[in-house]
């Protein structure tokens, strides 16, 4: 248990130097893409949504759930990228070859996901705050808010694995990546509630796990316990399916790639 | 000769759906050797190699590592073993020293024990200078050295090289040559592969030619060069009408293997070259054979590649035997 250890924390900390080596990258990784959406996207359509169609007082604070979950999927959906990059250059090979637990390697790229995850999403959070959100649920709130992003984030950082190990070339890799993304956004309730959409567009977003995520996020800051505790039931129970599917893959994956 | 084994390989065959990789390849390394795989591109001696690492499971036969089975006692054979990939496995934002230190953790050294050993091949591999850098700023040559130190850090009994001089300027190459033979000096085993001739030549104790997943032939570069029948005696005649008078006076020599006239004179493969030297000279004498040329080829690893596997190394793989 103590060579388990001390294995995935030395792995751990591999990320974080690679992150702290690249200034710049680590000042984008922060300041994400997705806080341009809530400043720009979120003020832009204030006055364009109706709040009535919303169900919010206003708009960001309608977009800052969609924000939240979009931020998961992105970094989940990149999670592999790393390991992509080390299964080519022949560095995974090398970890591979030493007396480690053969599951390490993933799990300190989970935790690594899972804390820049975390810190993203609380710094999206504070920005909201800024703009007059703030959680109605409270810290416990954003505790839950953060939970339910982990268990998005480890199902799809298990895709993005399991993409890793499994394509030919990295080229195949985010092509696919890049063919993902946006229709998982817009076939969510990210941006608009699945009431004001389209009916075939609503009924697919209904099969969409990022729909109930932010389901189950957004009245945990718009609402009240009251009105978010059955989301965050049901989105926990969704969560537990989809993590299971997608370890299942990644691990498949895994596996067959290593031997 | 009884010597102890370090590797023995027996049966081993790998097949990607329906390609044969590697096709029942049986053989031994002994402990204390450098034991070269040499091939073609595609020959299937990574595919070997990755098999004895761990790293791939045979679809049949089996092979162990001082005595432990890759595939039931994997996790044994990968403390025993040190890896050095082919491809420049390196992170390029970790110093040389933060490589080290990784490895040190993954093979559960305590901080001491590591940062005793990585001090030691830092200085091995004279990157004592440069250990603080990102290893983004080395040149091929140091990363290679990274690499073997990498390679060292768990204090292996057996080295793996993949390819360890693939695409290296000379220097460095003769440079990555003295370490290899260094190791083995202190008595490691090393295991490569490699596709340079010259580097099997002058570093294997022993070799396996490799080609389509089959062993060609195995030995020693010299005995596999003596078994290709000898060295080569080549004479240009002044007068041609008496080469074939000369060829039968001395295909009844015992000293002589083989006599073939060439349009100028004869190529006579011969066991020794200082036995049968004398030998020629006197019979061209006797027949009164003028000589204007006499020239002596010792076979080159390249004819023995050529003479097991049908062409040069070099030589891309005809496009049948890759499908």
């Amino acid at each position: 248990m103590a060579h388990y250890w001390q294995e995935i924390s030395a792995l751990t900390m591999r990320w974080v130097r690679r992150l702290s080596r690249e200034k710049f990258s680590m000042l984008f990784t922060l300041v994400q893409p997705m806080l341009f959406w809530l400043i720009f996207f979120g003020n832009l359509f204030q006055r364009a949504a109706d709040t009535q169609v919303m169900q919010a007082p206003n708009y960001i604070s309608f977009l800052a759930a969609g924000v939240v979950v979009m931020t998961v999927l992105n970094n989940g959906l990149a999670g592999g990228v790393d390991l992509l990059f080390d299964k080519e250059n022949g560095f995974l090979e090398r970890l591979m070859s030493t007396p480690i637990h053969r599951s390490s390697v993933i799990l300190s790229r989970f935790i690594f996901v899972m804390a820049i995850t975390s810190m993203q999403v609380l710094v999206i959070l504070g920005v909201a705050y800024l703009f007059g959100v703030q959680p109605a649920t409270g810290l416990l709130g954003v505790a839950t808010i953060l939970l339910i992003g982990m268990m998005f984030g480890v199902g799809l950082t298990a895709i993005s694995m399991a993409m890793a190990f499994s394509v030919k070339s990295h080229g195949d890799f985010f092509s696919v990546l890049g063919f993902l993304s946006l229709p998982m956004i817009f076939l969510s309730s990210a941006l608009v509630p699945l009431t004001a959409m389209p009916g075939w567009m609503s009924f697919l977003a209904q099969f969409n796990p990022m729909t109930w995520a932010i389901d189950a996020v957004r009245p945990l800051i718009l609402s009240g316990w009251t009105e978010a505790l059955p989301h965050v039931g049901m989105v926990v129970l969704v969560m537990v399916v989809f993590d299971a599917l997608c370890l299942y893959g990644g691990a498949k994956a895994f596996r067959r790639a290593m031997g | 000769m009884d010597r102890t084994i370090a590797i023995d390989v027996s049966h081993l065959s790998k097949i990607y759906d329906s390609y044969r990789a590697v096709d029942d390849l049986s053989f031994q390394v002994y402990a204390g050797e450098i034991f070269g795989l040499l091939g073609p591109n595609g020959a299937g001696k990574s595919t070997t190699l990755r098999t004895l690492i761990t790293l791939l499971h045979p679809t049949s036969g089996t092979a162990t590592v001082m005595g432990y089975d890759t595939v039931r006692d994997a996790d044994k054979v990968r403390t025993l073993i040190g890896y050095v990939p082919q491809e420049r496995a390196i992170d390029r934002f970790l110093t040389g020293r933060e490589h080290l230190q990784l490895l040190g953790a993954l093979y559960h050294l305590t901080k001491e024990e590591a940062a005793k050993r990585i001090a030691e091949l830092l200085k091995l591999v004279e990157l004592e200078a440069h250990a603080d850098r990102p290893a983004k700023t080395y040149s091929g040559g140091m990363k290679r050295k990274l690499d073997i130190a990498c390679g060292l850090l768990p204090d292996p009994k057996i080295l793996f090289l993949d390819e360890p001089t693939l695409g290296l300027d000379v220097q460095s190459r003769l440079r990555i040559w003295d370490y290899v033979r260094m190791l083995k000096a202190r008595g490691m085993t090393v295991v490569m592969t490699t596709n340079y001739l010259d580097e099997a030549d002058q570093l294997c104790d022993r070799l396996a030619i490799i080609d389509g997943g089959k062993i060609k032939t195995l030995g020693s570069p010299v005995e596999l060069k003596i078994a290709l029948g000898g060295d080569i005696v080549s004479l240009t005649l002044k007068e041609t009408d008496r080469i074939h008078s000369l060829e039968s006076e001395l295909k009844s020599r015992p000293a002589i293997k083989a006599v073939r006239a060439t349009t100028k004179g004869l190529d006579i493969r011969v066991e020794s070259p200082e036995k049968a030297l004398p030998t020629i000279l006197e019979s061209a004498n006797r027949l009164g054979c003028d000589i204007d040329f006499i020239q002596y080829n010792r076979p080159r690893l390249d004819d023995v590649f050529i003479a097991h596997t049908g062409r040069a190394i070099t030589e891309s793989i005809p496009e049948s035997e890759t499908a």
